[in-house]
């Protein structure tokens, strides 16, 4: 237990160490050490940035979508109505050509029966004449008796 | 555990188990027996600056690979001792400058290092030093030669005037030596007290002062000493286990067997504890040499 020189051996020993570890080994780790610490505090940060703008992001497209369900709903209706506008349209497009295809039929009708009606009475009178001529038994001048006939074609 | 020694008595096993390696620098030969001052320890310097340099080399390869990736196994214990370290450090000593951390860590692993020595069996390395190198005597543990802890606690007592010159000047110095605690505020002759009070205040603050490295030293001697002797003695009570037949074999060896491991067990509590309080404390003292004394005279 009693002193000796190895006192001095450790002491000198002591500095050098504490030297090597202040000049040599400390700087680097402490230095890896803050620039870890720097690094995840970045890390950190940029995930609450990234957070943030997700839900900057999630709010935006919500929006978006509202405002495009509601331009939808416009547009569907604009469509319905346009539809709507062209179905009466049509219909009554349809109508008019109905009325007007009847109208012409009827016209049409009107005419075969006037025509009809004229020829029939001409047959009419030719059969009367040729009745007459067959009951009187004799022959009638058709151009002397023309007067006659028409007048009778007329009352038929 | 003591069989090799069963032919000694259990003085002189104990007195064998805490004798050095001697090695006289006069004459360069071993002998135990060397006093004076020109004598070195061999196995405490040996075993002590391999253990230094053990986690010095450890720091310096975390050092060399340092970077801000994601630590691996060894760099996140050594950045843990430094992380536990640097807090101490700025708990205890706020405004330290850079070197105060380093040589705190240098105290702590290096004092950890050597007394976790002391867990090892008493006999182990002396047994392999004996029968393998022919040594007649081996301490393993530093921590339990006064010369180790002495030299570790005289270099921080320079290491403390040099931050006091530092911090202070040697004006600022030179005041609080002969002011503090002791000074009278007055003007005209009454103010002449104050010469006799300067002595007083040198006589305590050199008690004071001196009180610091010799506590520092003899603390982490006493306790590993004191822990080394117990583990002795716990060696040779049970080495009555081979003179005692069977009974005496079973009975000895395991109540033997107990203690050492009780003791051993209470003694991975004080071996970080001594490594702790002798790094605090480090750092107390520089910490109280930097910063001035209580009001400004």
């Amino acid at each position: 237990m009693d002193l000796n020189a190895t006192l001095i051996v450790q002491s000198i020993t002591f500095l050098i160490f504490v030297l090597l570890m202040w000049r040599i080994a400390w700087p680097p780790i402490i230095a890896a050490m803050q620039a870890r610490q720097a690094r995840i505090a970045d890390g950190l940060a940029a995930a609450d940035r990234s957070a943030a703008a997700l839900a900057d992001a999630t709010a935006k497209s919500e929006q978006a979508v509202s405002a495009a369900r509601v331009q939808a709903q416009d547009i569907l209706a604009a469509a319905n109505k346009q539809a709507q506008q062209l179905i009466e349209q049509a219909k009554n497009t349809a109508q008019q050509e109905a009325a007007r295809i009847v109208a012409k039929a009827q016209d049409d009708v009107a005419r075969e029966v006037g025509h009809a009606r004229e020829e029939l009475r001409k047959q009419v009178g030719e059969l009367a004449v040729v009745g007459a001529a067959k009951i009187l038994k004799r022959e009638i001048d058709a151009k002397a008796h023309a007067d006659v006939l028409n007048d009778l074609a007329a009352r038929i | 555990m003591a069989a090799e020694e069963g032919t000694h008595d259990s003085g002189s096993y104990v007195v064998h188990h805490l004798t050095n390696l001697k090695l006289d620098l006069q004459t360069m030969t071993l002998n135990e027996h060397a006093t004076g001052f020109w004598v070195l320890n061999i196995d405490s310097v040996v075993f002590s600056v391999v253990l230094g340099a053990l986690f010095l080399f450890l720091f310096l390869r975390v050092a060399a690979r340092a970077n801000s990736g994601v630590p691996t196994g060894v760099e996140n214990f050594v950045e843990m001792c430094v992380e536990f370290v640097s807090n101490q450090v700025k708990e205890v000593f706020p405004g330290a400058g850079s070197l105060v951390a380093p040589l705190g860590i240098t105290v702590f692993i290096w004092v950890l290092l050597m007394n976790i020595m002391d867990i090892f069996p008493v006999d182990w390395f002396p047994y392999i030093g004996e029968h393998v190198f022919g040594l007649s005597h081996l301490r393993v543990v530093p921590s339990t030669d006064v010369n180790i802890t002495f030299g570790m606690s005289i270099s921080i007592f320079v290491l403390m005037y040099i931050f006091s010159f530092v911090y202070k000047g040697p004006i600022g110095l030179g005041k609080e030596f002969l002011t503090h605690p002791f000074y009278i505020h007055a003007h005209g002759p009454a103010a002449l007290v104050n010469i006799p009070l300067m002595a007083v205040n040198v006589v305590l603050r050199l008690v004071e002062d001196l009180a610091k490295p010799v506590s520092l030293a003899l603390r982490l001697f006493g306790n590993l000493f004191a822990g080394e002797l117990i583990f002795v003695l716990i060696a040779v009570f049970s080495s009555n286990a081979f003179n005692h037949g069977v009974a005496g074999f079973i009975g000895f060896g395991l109540f033997g067997g107990l203690i050492q491991f009780l003791w051993a067990a209470f003694h991975l509590l004080v071996i970080p504890l001594q490594a702790f309080v002798f790094m605090v404390l480090t750092i107390v003292y520089l910490a109280s040499a930097a910063q001035s004394h209580g009001e400004d005279h």
